[in-house]
């Protein structure tokens, strides 16, 4: 659940998230869930000559399953908080464990 | 949904630990969170039914219909569907169709987005391309299809030469 409380902090952010087919799709970030399916506000598409389905579109929902990378703005990240969260889940997963 | 909005307080218990990193006892408080049921697939979907979407496929097709009913998984219903095709000619002609097709209930793996139509740029004709005729437009998307299914064969096999073996899904389309 790391990711997901972490999207969670970025909503109204802009990012870009780039497809597994290669579209990336630049916008406002609304929502996600617990999939990190991710509802993008205000998109544009970076290359919209090859990828000219989505001109009329304003906002989108983008299925998990399907995202290679997103873009974060680096200003917002506290990396130290992520790393400090990503072992504490690891801790609490190796206790799980034994 | 039991008809949630975005407006309501959370209920009983904090399903989600609101937007704060991990679990810590003792962090401090962040700011305030927004409720847990905007964070869910329905809330998500929620707002997008009986709107006109513009829906693309995992095997690359892109479907103009307006959302009636979903679920969990992303499995939608659309009515009033049509089907547009996109395609760019070797000659550097870029052509789009709009087949109707009716009513598709769509397993949601193989959803790969769904766009909601901003309804004052509905009628605009997506830049750079013109609208032709359907049987025109199908012979070209056949004639693209063949040329990267050949691309792709020839890529998964030099890949088959180079590391051994072949490539997963060669010659077939993804996306």
């Amino acid at each position: 659940m790391l990711f997901f409380s972490f999207f969670k902090t970025l909503t109204n952010h802009t990012i870009t998230v780039e497809l597994k087919n290669d579209i990336s799709i630049r916008g406002t970030l609304k929502s996600v869930d617990q999939y990190l399916n991710i509802k993008l506000d205000d998109i544009t598409v970076l290359d919209e000559l090859r990828y000219p389905h989505l001109s009329s579109v304003k906002n989108i929902f983008i299925r998990g399953s399907v995202v290679r990378y997103v873009h974060l703005p680096a200003a917002e990240v506290d990396r130290g908080l992520l790393e400090d969260a990503s072992r504490r889940e690891a801790a609490n997963q190796a206790g799980k464990a034994k | 949904m039991e008809n949630l909005t975005i407006s309501d307080p959370p209920r009983g218990g904090t399903p989600h630990s609101g937007g704060q990193l991990g679990s810590a006892a003792g962090a401090p408080a962040g700011p305030p969170q927004l409720p847990p049921q905007m964070f869910t697939t329905a809330a998500q979907l929620l707002d997008l039914t009986d709107k006109k979407l513009m829906l693309v496929l995992r095997d690359g097709r892109k479907l103009i219909g307006v959302l009636r009913t979903w679920d969990q998984f992303a499995n939608l219903v659309l009515t009033s569907t049509t089907e547009r095709y996109f395609v760019s000619s070797s000659n550097d002609r870029r052509l789009f169709a709009d087949i109707p097709r009716g009513t598709y209930l769509v397993r949601g793996e193989n959803v790969l987005l769904i766009g909601e139509i901003d309804l004052d740029k509905d009628d605009d004709i997506p830049p750079g391309y013109t609208e032709a005729d359907i049987e025109d437009v199908f012979a070209l998307k056949k004639e693209e299809e063949a040329r990267r299914k050949k691309s792709d064969r020839t890529r998964s096999r030099k890949a088959g030469e180079l590391w051994g073996g072949e490539l997963e899904g060669s010659g077939e389309i993804l996306f």
